[in-house]
Parts: structure tokens; sequence; C-alpha cells
């Protein structure tokens, strides 16, 4: 989650992105057209209150001439301006929390449509690529959508009628003068385009030096230890301070030509206003125009300019939170699992016998991995997996819990092929303990009950009692009740495995799948853990996955694996004679240790 | 600066950049002069319209009114280069300050030692060097370039309006105290839901980062139901915040443009009679008019600056809190091993001869404590250890033992609370680290690889390394095999964090990398883990094969890894339970006959 992308990358179908998030937008069918209803209206009686001013002055100035007997009209002007202000202003409230309704469930369903999308994607969908990026999807890119949509919901509507209410009022009290500031728009626009281009390249640069300084960062942060011990500190604070620099030269410069198009537009609504006090100056002397009329005409000027200003500003932040959507329709748009089939199967029992019939399996297209493979593992016999480093002992795992499907031949558990199971009902039977120790940010005594709920405190207890966690969970300072969380819980890497191995017990399983449980749980700690385990396998079918020989040297099938396939399959003695794979591994581990 | 702007500074804000902005002194006055020219400049265009109204149209006289007009079109020139001005100082002030952030942070972590920087972890220290910076950054930015206007516009407003015509200044008077009451109002209101809201999308976040992390977990547990109720509930509070926030602006939004609009009806209705009484001209009212509007852009502008303020102000609490974290280690006097080290503890382990002679390569650790910031009791309490030139050293033991935090006293990543780490007689903490580096060759538990080539990774202990030594050690460390596989060899570039190869044969780099700086003291931190056992072993003959004059110390927690050392010690909760070889230890520690029994089926063990 470290790495972000830069803000402000450009969609790649702008326009295709942008109706996709109205229509999610429409969704909110009642809100909406209250935010429509209460905008024109808000915006119309806000449309007139300069031209009713003029009226005003007019009167004012008409009486003062001697023109109008009486003042009174003036003051019923001035009197019904207030009352609309009044109007206007309760409408305004109303219309806010309209928008805010609006764009915040809209940002909920979204929100919500991507976690359940989460749920309903394929392993294949997460193993493809780095976490940190889908991450950055359901997070950062959501969380810029859902900070922009609301101000720019907001203002863009309200801007744009605003302006086209100032332009209608405009052309009624002088269609030349009009004319005069509609010139305007188009050196508005062609400036508006010119930044944008000037600053385009820069933003460029920008993002590439935030990219070197961030890829930098992160290498010297992630590699402390060895930055430190190795006494690499100069070196690497010299490459620091040369991408530091780059960036702060490019960022001056993209932040300083972004920044003139706020000077930019205003410069040119100034120009207007110069324009039409000269011109309307010019219309009332020769008496085409009256006081009150020019001054409704500049209040109208401004009310022109400012949706200008503030379309050119948020120009940048609507292309952000474009990119960004794009970002999430990718997400949202990507290729889900099969789903549960509708008439499930149901093995007739809960015994754990699990059979392995022709299966074959790949990743890839052209890279054959399991072939054919068949073999029975009877109620409560172990299998043990065994190979180097990067064999694809893990890859049985995947088949065996359906987080990859086969691409022929079947599995059965208990008589009933997993396929045609719910996923749900096959992953129920089986318990796992990843060499991955994830936890998430609870109490230890939820995390052991993860899988089970609804379990009691004395049920929690018990196992992790049973997996010899106790002792060490109760000398934590809250016991139970710590509370683990992401940056230093304090607790070891083997003390997070045996809690994982609690977790795995407590939801007694007919099947356990033991990915490198061990490998990082210490000799000591190990020994109480395997005490454990031995009684957690009792009456379980167990798939091992262990480097260690000792520890498998009891299963009833050893299936030794190279390079992704099955080499050898058979009893400890069976392939220790057959002097093959198996063999050599066994020779390393014990010429090395019992002489 | 104007006092408006100090409330709108988030309280860590001030503290944060004291000090920092001293060396822009100069710049933000340029800018600050600047933005008051640009301020003036937009102020004194409704003024010079009113003398167009008041004396060119009702005389009308034409070449007035052009006269006019060509002096607003100068004035809108002015405050368009003012302006321009302002924002290229602001931007160089911002992004020097974000510039400076950053240097000061990675100044600081790389001082860290192994337990400041485990405090914050790497993922949190990256965000806040990065992302934490940016915001304060955009922050500065806006508040130098937008913020500063409203105040300035306010005060300029009332001092042109006094100009014009005092009797009328006092609705500006008052409607600008009423404005700025009201933004005062709804932003302290907005305080508490900001922070709020940014705690919410924490933990919304947080929610997903588990989900995705534990992916495996949650569907193998059959927990994606529970797993999205824990969600909805997370993203339900969420959006009750960011609800109320919302409604919180509309306040703002509404109050804002009343308080104008009835600020202009006071106007015309104060300056109709005045005009109708010949105390004033219509173009006073229409450039009084006129600065209502202007300044009440410049506060909608401000206003935009305090949405982001919540957000800057934790991001800039996050960065104080790694500035203000005072690194426990630095940097000794520069003195190489043949210095003389501060007076020898007597106590040293009994195979430890005198301090001060022998071969290089010798490791002495004696009565070393160390305890963790907080923790009731020390990790290490009084270790000796020694280890000499072509012997093997190994530790092991249970989890918790302080194997690891050993590691790293000697590496240097730690410092003990007492006793002392002596290589070759010298305290390492009068070592510098350059030549600490070059005296102890560390191969770390989880092998990590910087983005580059594995020549680039294999060369990072000793750059001026030759071809011919990558291969030896690529050889030692069993991954000549592999590497000669790749289609580009040495050269094959290696992504970020060494996502292109193996576990085991990072680990097997990991070895080699050391192996190519010929320290003189190996330490493994359980650095064969990750290998396969059969690696393990080829490894481990290689390694006395060549390595026989240097000096190794190995923590492992595979009997099998460290069978043949020469010395073993057995770590019990941070005492040294025992010393001796294999036999010996069987025989004598129950806690290592206990190791054994664990990682032996009975026939062997015996």
């Amino acid at each position: 989650m470290s790495m972000q992308q830069a803000p402000g990358q450009r969609a790649t179908d702008f326009a295709a992105t942008g109706k996709r998030l109205l229509a999610r937008l429409g969704r909110e069918r009642g809100p909406l057209t209250a935010v429509f209803v209460l905008t024109v209206s808000v915006t119309g009686l806000s449309t007139l209150t300069p031209m009713l001013l003029g009226r005003a002055t007019d009167a004012f100035l008409g009486f003062a001439r001697g023109e109008a007997a009486s003042l009174s009209p003036a003051w019923w002007i001035l009197g019904a301006v207030a009352a609309m202000t009044a109007v206007a202003g309760v409408g305004q409230v109303l219309l806010g929390r309209a928008t805010t309704a609006v764009t915040q469930r809209a940002a909920f369903r979204l929100r919500e449509d991507s976690e359940a999308k989460l749920a309903r994607l394929p392993l294949s969908y997460f193993d493809a690529r780095p976490r940190g990026e889908v991450l950055s999807r359901v997070t950062n890119d959501i969380d810029n959508l859902a900070q922009t949509a609301q101000g720019i919901m907001t203002r863009l509507l309200s801007s744009m009628l605003g302006l086209i209410g100032a332009v209608v009022m405009m052309a009624v009290i002088s269609p030349l003068l009009a004319l005069v500031v509609l010139a305007t728009v188009p050196v508005t626009l062609w400036a508006v385009r010119w930044v944008g281009g000037r600053a385009q390249p820069h933003f460029k640069r920008q993002w590439a030096a935030t990219g070197n300084l961030n890829g930098h960062i992160e290498e010297a942060f992630t590699g402390h230890e060895l930055v430190t011990a190795f006494g690499r500190h100069a070196e690497s604070a010299q490459a620091f301070h040369e991408h530091n620099s780059e960036l702060y030269t490019s960022a001056v410069k993209a932040q300083f030509v972004s920044g003139l198009m706020a000077p930019a537009t205003t410069f040119l609504g100034n120009v207007a206003y110069v324009l039409v006090a000269v011109v309307g100056g010019l219309r009332v002397a020769s008496g085409a125009l009256t006081i009150g009329e020019i001054q409704a005409f500049i209040q109208y000027v401004m009310q022109f300019n400012q949706p200008v200003t503030t379309l050119a500003s948020t120009a940048g932040q609507i292309q952000s939170a474009v990119a960004s959507a794009e970002r999430v329709f990718g997400l949202l748009d990507a290729d889900e699992q099969s789903a549960d089939t509708e008439d499930p199967a149901q093995p007739e029992e809960d015994a754990g016998r699990v059979v392995f019939n022709g299966a074959s399996f790949r990743y890839k297209e052209d890279e054959p991995l399991i072939e054919d493979l068949s073999l029975k593992v009877e109620p409560g016999t172990t299998v043990a997996i065994v190979g180097p480093t990067g064999a694809g002992k893990t890859t049985l795992v995947n088949l065996l819990l359906r987080f990859y499907e086969l691409r022929s031949g079947t599995i059965t558990v208990d008589g009933a092929d997993i396929a045609a199971m719910t996923r749900a009902d096959l992953r129920r039977r089986i318990g796992m303990v990843l060499q991955d120790t994830w936890l998430f940010g609870g109490t230890i005594a939820e995390n052991i009950a993860y899988g089970r709920p609804e379990a009691t405190r004395e049920e929690v207890v018990a196992a992790a009692r049973a997996v010899q966690a106790d002792h060490l969970i109760r000398t934590l300072p809250e016991g139970y009740d710590t509370v683990l969380d992401d940056e230093g819980d304090g607790l070891s890497a083997g003390e997070r495995q045996l809690i994982t191995i609690a977790r795995a017990f407590l939801v007694e399983p007919s099947i356990l799948v033991l990915d490198e449980a061990t490998s990082s749980v210490d000799t000591r700690t190990e020994m109480l853990v395997q005490q454990g385990m031995a009684t957690l396998r009792q009456g379980r079918t167990s798939f091992v996955i262990a480097h260690r020989l000792s520890t498998i040297r009891d299963a009833d099938v050893i299936l030794v694996m190279e390079e992704g396939r099955i080499v050898e399959q058979g009893s400890h003695k069976e392939l220790l004679n057959a002097g093959g794979a198996y063999a050599r591994l066994h020779r390393a581990q014990f010429a090395a240790i019992a002489t | 600066m104007p006092n408006r702007s100090r409330t709108a500074s988030p309280p860590t804000l001030v503290p944060l950049l004291k000090g920092r902005v001293r060396p822009y002194a100069p710049q933000i006055t340029l800018l600050l002069a600047l933005q008051l020219v640009q301020a003036l400049g937009l102020l004194l265009l409704p003024a010079l319209n009113a003398d167009i109204v008041d004396h060119g149209v009702v005389r009308g006289d034409t070449g007035y009114i052009l006269r006019q007009g060509g002096l607003m079109l100068a004035a809108t020139l002015v405050q368009v280069t003012a302006a321009a001005g302002a924002v290229y100082l602001g931007s160089k002030t911002s992004m020097g300050l974000g510039r400076d952030l950053r240097a000061a942070l990675f100044t600081r972590v790389q001082g860290f030692s192994a337990e400041e920087f485990g405090r914050f972890g790497a993922p949190s220290l990256i965000t806040r060097t990065t992302n934490d910076v940016q915001q304060i950054q955009m922050l500065v930015f806006m508040l130098l370039t937008l913020l500063v206007t409203a105040p300035l516009m306010g005060v300029g407003g009332i001092v042109m309006a006094l100009r014009q015509d005092a009797a009328l200044t006092w609705v500006l008077a008052a409607a600008i105290p009423v404005l700025v009451v009201a933004v005062a109002l709804v932003i302290s209101a907005m305080t508490g839901p900001s922070q709020l809201m940014q705690g919410r999308i924490d933990e919304v976040n947080r929610v997903l980062r588990e989900q995705i992390t534990g992916i495996r977990v949650i569907r193998a547990f059959v927990r994606e139901r529970g797993e999205h109720e824990r969600f909805g509930a997370a993203n339900t509070a969420l959006t009750g915040v960011a609800r109320r926030l919302g409604h919180l602006q509309a306040y703002f939004g509404a109050s804002a443009m009343t308080v104008s609009v009835l600020a202009s009806v006071a106007v015309v209705a104060l300056g109709g009679p005045r005009i109708v009484d010949g105390d004033m001209q219509a173009g006073a009212m229409i450039a009084f008019l006129n600065y209502l509007a202007q300044i009440l852009i410049a506060v909608m502008m401000a206003m935009s600056v305090f949405v982001l303020a919540p957000r800057a102000r934790v991001a800039a609490g996050r960065i104080k809190e790694v500035l203000d974290t005072e690194p426990a280690i630095t940097e000794g006097a520069v003195t190489g091993p043949a210095a003389a080290g501060p007076a020898p503890r007597a106590d040293a382990p009994a195979a430890s001869p005198s301090q001060d002679d022998g071969p290089p390569g010798r490791l002495d650790l004696s009565g070393v404590v160390f305890s963790y910031p907080g923790a009731e009791e020390p990790v290490l309490h009084g270790v000796d250890l020694a280890v000499r030139p072509g012997e093997t050293t190994a530790v092991i033991g249970s989890t918790g033992a302080g194997k690891t935090t050993l590691v790293k006293l000697v590496a240097r990543l730690l410092t003990p609370d007492e006793g002392s780490v002596r290589i070759d007689g010298t305290d390492v903490r009068d070592m510098d680290r350059r030549s600490l580096a070059e005296a102890v060759g560390l191969i770390p538990q989880r092998a990590h690889l910087f983005s580059g080539t594995i020549a680039s990774n294999l060369r990072y202990g000793d750059p001026g390394a030759d071809d011919e030594r990558l291969w030896q050690a690529l050889e030692i460390a069993q991954a000549a095999d592999f590497v000669r596989g790749l289609p580009d060899g040495t050269d094959t570039v290696i992504g970020q964090g060494g996502t292109t190869v193996s576990g085991g044969q990072r680990q097997r780099l990991a070895i080699a990398r050391a192996l190519v700086a010929r320290p003189r003291i190996y330490v493994f931190d359980d650095a064969f883990s990750a290998l396969d056992t059969a690696t393990d072993a080829a490894v481990r003959a290689a390694l006395d094969e060549h390595l026989g004059d240097t000096a190794r110390l190995v923590v492992a927690q595979r009997v099998s890894t460290i069978r043949s050392a020469d010395r073993i010690v057995v770590l019990d909760a941070g005492r040294v339970e025992a010393v001796g070889t294999h036999d010996e230890l069987v025989a004598s520690s129950a806690t290592y006959a206990e190791i054994v029994d664990s990682q032996l089926v009975p026939e062997e063990a015996s």
C-alpha cells in the first residue's frame, strides 16, 4: 500500500467512464430529483437578485431626479429580495443535504459493490497482481472519488446553472454587452487549454520524479537493516537527495504552471469587467442603459466569471477522479469465479475421505503441472507433501480448497465431487494453517474463534491449550483480549503461528491442510506445537507440507514434488527403498544430523 | 500574517513548520507583498468603475470613461502579474518545505535502530515520508496562494469602502465579522467530524487491506459473510460521518450566500436614501456591491483550504511523531578497529583470550543486557559469547530467547544497555559504520534484495568486486546454477523486493552477497531456514570449505544446521543456558536435548 499511483493519471476513456459514473449517481433517483429541483430554484432566485437590486437603485435614482413620486417601489423591491434570500438560504441548506445524500449513498454503494466483488473474484486475480495494486483500487481510488464527487457535484451543477442564468439576464439587459462578455469565453477556453497543455509535461516529470523518489524510499526503508549493516547510509542518502532535488525542481514548475490557471481566468474575468465598465459607461452616457442596469450587469459578469474559474480549477480534480473511477470499474468488471451449483452435492458423511481421480491442472496453458494424479486418502491418514522450495507444493492445497479449479479429472471428499459441492460446504470440512500467519485486527480470542465466531471463551481457551498456545497468550499483558494490529503487536512469528494453529483446531475439521506451518516456529515451540498437532491430527485426514523430514516420516503417503510435478508417491520405507528423489532428500537431512 | 490565518493553521502544523520556514522568510515576505498588490489591484477595479459611473457617465465625458477604463486595464495587468508572482513563490516555498521535510524524515529514519524502526514499520514510514509530506506541501501551497488573500481582501475592502463612503462602510464592517464568525463556527463544528472521518476511512481501508491480504484464510474458514458484515459496519459508520460533514458544509455555503446577499440589500437600502439626499453617488454604491462580491469569493476560496486541513493535520502529526523520535544509536567516533576501545571488561567468556592481539576476526560479547523500551524483562540478561577466526559459533534457542536481538546487537542495529560488543577488541560503539560493515557480514533472516541486477546486489557490500568474485560467491552459495540458467545471468534484473526469484533463491543470493564483501566475521541470522535440507547441507559444506579462516556466528533453528559447529550456545529466556559442542550438550544440557529430540525420530537421536 505504500506506492500509490500518481494522482491525476489520465483516464484512457474519459467519456465512457464519466458516463458510467453518472449512471451510478443516477441510481439515487429520489435525492437526485431533489438536487435538481432545488438547484434550479436556488439558482433562479439568486440570478434574479442583481436585476431586482438594479431596479431598486433605479427607483431611488428616479425619485432623486424627480421622475418618480414615491420611494415605496424601491422598498417593496428590497423587501422582496430579502424574503427571496431567506427562501434561497433555506433552499440551499436543503440542496446541500440532498447533494450529500446522493454522493454519499453512491460512495457507500461503490465501496459495498467493490468489497462484494472482492469476495467473488477468483484467487488467480489476487495471485496475478501485486496486492498493493488491488488495495490501491479499493482504497485510494474510491477515497479519491468520494472526496471529489461531493465538491464537484455541488459546484458543477450550480456553476452551470448560474452561468446559464447570468447569460440569460445579461442578454435581457443588453444584448450588445452580453456579446462583449461572451467574446471573452473563447479566450478563456484557449487560456485554460494552453495552461493545461503547458502543465502536462511538467506533471509527467513530477510523477516520474515522485515514482523514483518513492521507489528509493521504499527500498531504503524496507532494506533498512541491510543498508545499516552494510554501512551504505552515505550512498543511500546521496541517491535520495538527488531524487529529492529532481522532484523539487519538477514539482515547482508543475505547481507553478497549473497554479497559473486561477490568476489567468481571474484576469480574463477582470478584462470582461473592464470592457463592461467602459462600454456600459458609454451606453449609459448615451442613455441606452440605466445606472441600475449597469449595476446589475456588473454583478452578472461576476456571476458569469466565477463558474468559469471554478470549472478551470476543478478540471484537474475531475480528470483524476475519472481516472480513479476507471480503475475501480476495471475491478468491478473483472471475471468472477463460477457460481456454486444450484443443486449442490452433499457428502453423506463427514469422515474425511479424499480421492484424487485423474486430476490435472496447470496455471499456464503451455505448462502442465499436475497431470493425471490419482490418490486415495483414507479417513484419518496423513499425506506428506515434500520437495524443495518452489516445487509447487501449495498447488495441491489450492486445488483441494478449490482456490483454483481442476482442468480435468475430479477430487472427491467423502464421495462427493468437490466441484459439485458449494465452496462453503467444502471449506468448512477443511482446517488450514498457512505459512503466512494472517491474523486480523481484533483480539487474540476473536482471531482464534475466526472460523467459529459463536465459540465460547472456554472453547477458545481449550483450543489454545490443546496446541500449547495458552501459556504464551497468558503471558501477554491483556491475555486473550490483547488486540492485534498492523504495526508491531509484539508477537513473534512463532506466537502468531500458534494462534493460527489454534484457529484451525477450533473448527474441528475432518480434513487438515498444514502448509509449511511449522517452518517458522522455532524448535522448542515447535515441539509443543507438534504435541498439539498430534492431538489435532487424530482422526483427521491431514495434508502436510514441510521441509523437515522428521515431521512427515510417520505419514501414510508421501508425495515428492519437483518443479511443480509429483515425481514420487509412497510410504517412507517404500520411497527409501526406491532410491529416488526422496532417498536423496532423506540422505541430505540425516547425513547432517545423525552422522 | 493577520489573525485569521493563524486559526486556520492546524495546531500540529505550526510546531512542525516552525523553524523550517525561516529560510523561506524572504520569499514569503515578498509573496505577502505580492498578494497585497494583487488584492489592491482587485479592489481598485470597483473604485475606478465608480469613477466612470459618477464622473464619466453622469457628465457624458467619453474621454474620461476611456481614460479610467485604461487605468482599470492597467490595474488588471498589475494584478495578474502580482498573482502569478505569488503563485510562483508559493510553489517554490511549499515544494521547498516538502523537500526539506522529506530530507529530514529520511535522515532521521536512516539513523533509527532496529527497535525504533520496528516501532513504526517500513510501510508506515514510507507513507509518512511520501504521502503525508505531500499533504502538507499542498496545504502550504493553498495557504499561501488562497488563504492569505481572504483577510487581505477583507481588510482592504473596508479601507477602500471608507474612501467611497464612510457611512455605508459599516455595512461591510458588520457583514465581514458575521461572515468570519459563520466560517469559524462551521469550521470548529467540522473539526471533530473531520478527524472522525479520517479515522473511519482508515478503518474501512484496514478492513479491505485485511480482506485482500487474508483472502485465502477468509475463504478457507468460510468467513466471507462475516467479513462482509464487518466491512458493512465500517462503511456505514464512514458514510454517517461523511453525511454529517456534508450537512455542515451546506450550512456554510448557505450562510455565506445569505449574509452576502442581505448585505447587498442593506447597501442598496441605506445607499438609496443617501443618493436621494445627495450625500453619495450611484457609482459608490455599485462599488460597494462589488466589494461584497469580491470578499465573498475570497472567503469561499479560503474555505477550500479548510477542507484539506484535517487531513494535513493528521499527516503533520504522523510526520512529527517520526521526527520527535530520538535515535538511541549515534555515530561513534571515527576510529578503526586498531584504535584502543574503552576499558575492556574482564568478565569475558572463558574462551576469550587477550583483547588486543591475535588474528583479526574476533567477536566478543560480554555481559550484554538489552531491553526493549517499555518491556518488563530484558531480552538478554548478561550474555557472554566469543567467536574466533576459523571457528563457527552457533546460537540456538526458542522463540523469544533473544537470538535475533543478539544478531542485531552485533550489527549495531541495536545498542546494549549494559556490557559491550567488541570486534577485534574495539567496542562497536567506537567504530564508524563503514569499518563495522567491513568487519561484519550479515545474512538476515528475511533475505531482502534491492532493485537492480543480480550483480548490483552482489556488489552491495563491495562495489569494486570483479565478476570472478561474484561467481565464486555464487558457487559457494549454491546459486551459480540457477543464475547461469537465467537468460541474462548476473545481469538479470531483480524487481523491487526481489520478486522475480523464489524465496530459496533469494536467500542464496543474500548469502553470496555477504561472501562478495569478504568480511572478517559472518553472521547468519537463521539464514538457512528458507533452503530445503539438501541445499542447506550443500551450502554449509561449501562454506566450511571456503571460509576456513573467517569467524562465523550462526543462529539457527534446525539442529542439523549447527550440529558441526565448534561451539554451540544454548540461549534460553535471554540467558546463556549452556555452551559446548553437540555431543557435550546432548549429554549435559536438558534444553538442548529437548530441542534435538523434537527434531529427530527416536532411533536417530540415540
